[in-house]
């Protein structure tokens, strides 16, 4: 008798979490992300940023060919990153026998994007100002408020590494001229390390 | 012991009734698809589950049509969330 409530708590608790948050996250994805990431970094600081002194806050002259090379980058980072995410999880989704694209996956989606689209759109507009110098805080911080955002449809770990983000920002809007080496900790190293606690955490 | 056992719900006893419950508690509202995949049952068993559980007064549903196909939207009413708080309390009781 007694363990048949039991088991029905363990249902409900389930059941809950089941149908309010997307669990089929994967840690790989989270790594992959991560070196990606410091890929980029890397491209940005030998292609953009060598020699020049463009880490300031104030407004830059930047040539035709600087905006083009960082919006490369950017886009291809991002559309790396994006592809390889998806990979690792629609791989574990079927891994645990869950529909990817669910009610469950929208919202967590949505939540993501209203924080994330604003945020980059925000840096679209400086970088053509030539305020170039702000992207790598700005980027972290609306990226920070994304997961912070979204944590409530997904594991929970999100939230703190969403939080770990926004500080990050703050630090490199204030320390500027270490803006990329900040960045490449925020989306490179702590994207692998969670990435690496999350797949540790939820394997099974 | 008796006090507590009263609270029990047998509309609650089977384990897709609470299922379904459980998952409508959380969310303002499900559609019959979205349940369907997280129960993992048969339309025809889902089906008369959410039908004992609308008898009950305890979920209501609303019809509607996107692209011309029928969806149903099915949310917890109030009676039934009190109903399911009151299970789970009862369950908690028997299990100190």
């Amino acid at each position: 008798m007694k363990e048949k409530y039991i088991e029905d708590l363990r249902e409900i608790k389930k059941m809950m979490n089941l149908s309010t948050r997307f669990i089929s996250l994967s840690g790989l994805s989270g790594v992959s992300i991560g070196i990606i990431a410091l890929f980029g970094v890397w491209f940005a600081d030998h292609i953009v940023f060598k020699d020049q002194n463009y880490l300031v806050a104030d407004r830059i002259e930047l040539s035709d060919k600087s905006i083009t090379h960082i919006l490369l980058i950017a886009i291809g980072t991002l559309l790396l990153s994006t592809i390889t995410a998806i990979f690792f999880t629609v791989k574990k989704s079927k891994q645990q026998n869950q529909n990817v694209w669910n009610h469950q996956t929208k919202r967590l989606l949505i939540n993501l994007f209203i924080p994330l689209i604003a945020g980059g759109l925000l840096c679209f507009i400086l970088l053509f100002k030539g305020f170039i110098g702000l992207l790598p805080p700005l980027t972290l911080m609306f990226y920070g408020l994304a997961l912070v955002n979204a944590s409530k449809y997904t594991l929970p770990e999100i939230r703190s590494l969403g939080l770990f983000e926004i500080v990050l920002g703050l630090i490199a809007v204030q320390l500027i001229d270490y803006g990329l080496f900040l960045w490449a900790f925020g989306f490179g190293i702590l994207h692998i390390a969670y990435g690496l606690f999350i797949q540790r955490k939820y394997q099974s | 012991m008796k006090e507590v056992l009263k609270d029990l719900d047998k509309a609650f006893e089977n384990k897709i009734r609470l299922g379904i419950m459980s998952a409508l508690v959380v969310n303002d509202s499900l559609d019959f698809n979205t349940l369907k995949d997280l129960l993992g049952v048969t339309d025809g068993n889902l089906a008369s589950h959410l039908k004992s559980l609308e008898k009950n007064e305890y979920i209501q549903f609303k019809k509607e049509f996107l692209d011309r196909k029928p969806h149903t939207d099915y949310s917890a009413t109030t009676k039934g969330k009190d109903a399911f708080k009151k299970h789970i309390t009862a369950i908690e009781q028997l299990l100190k």
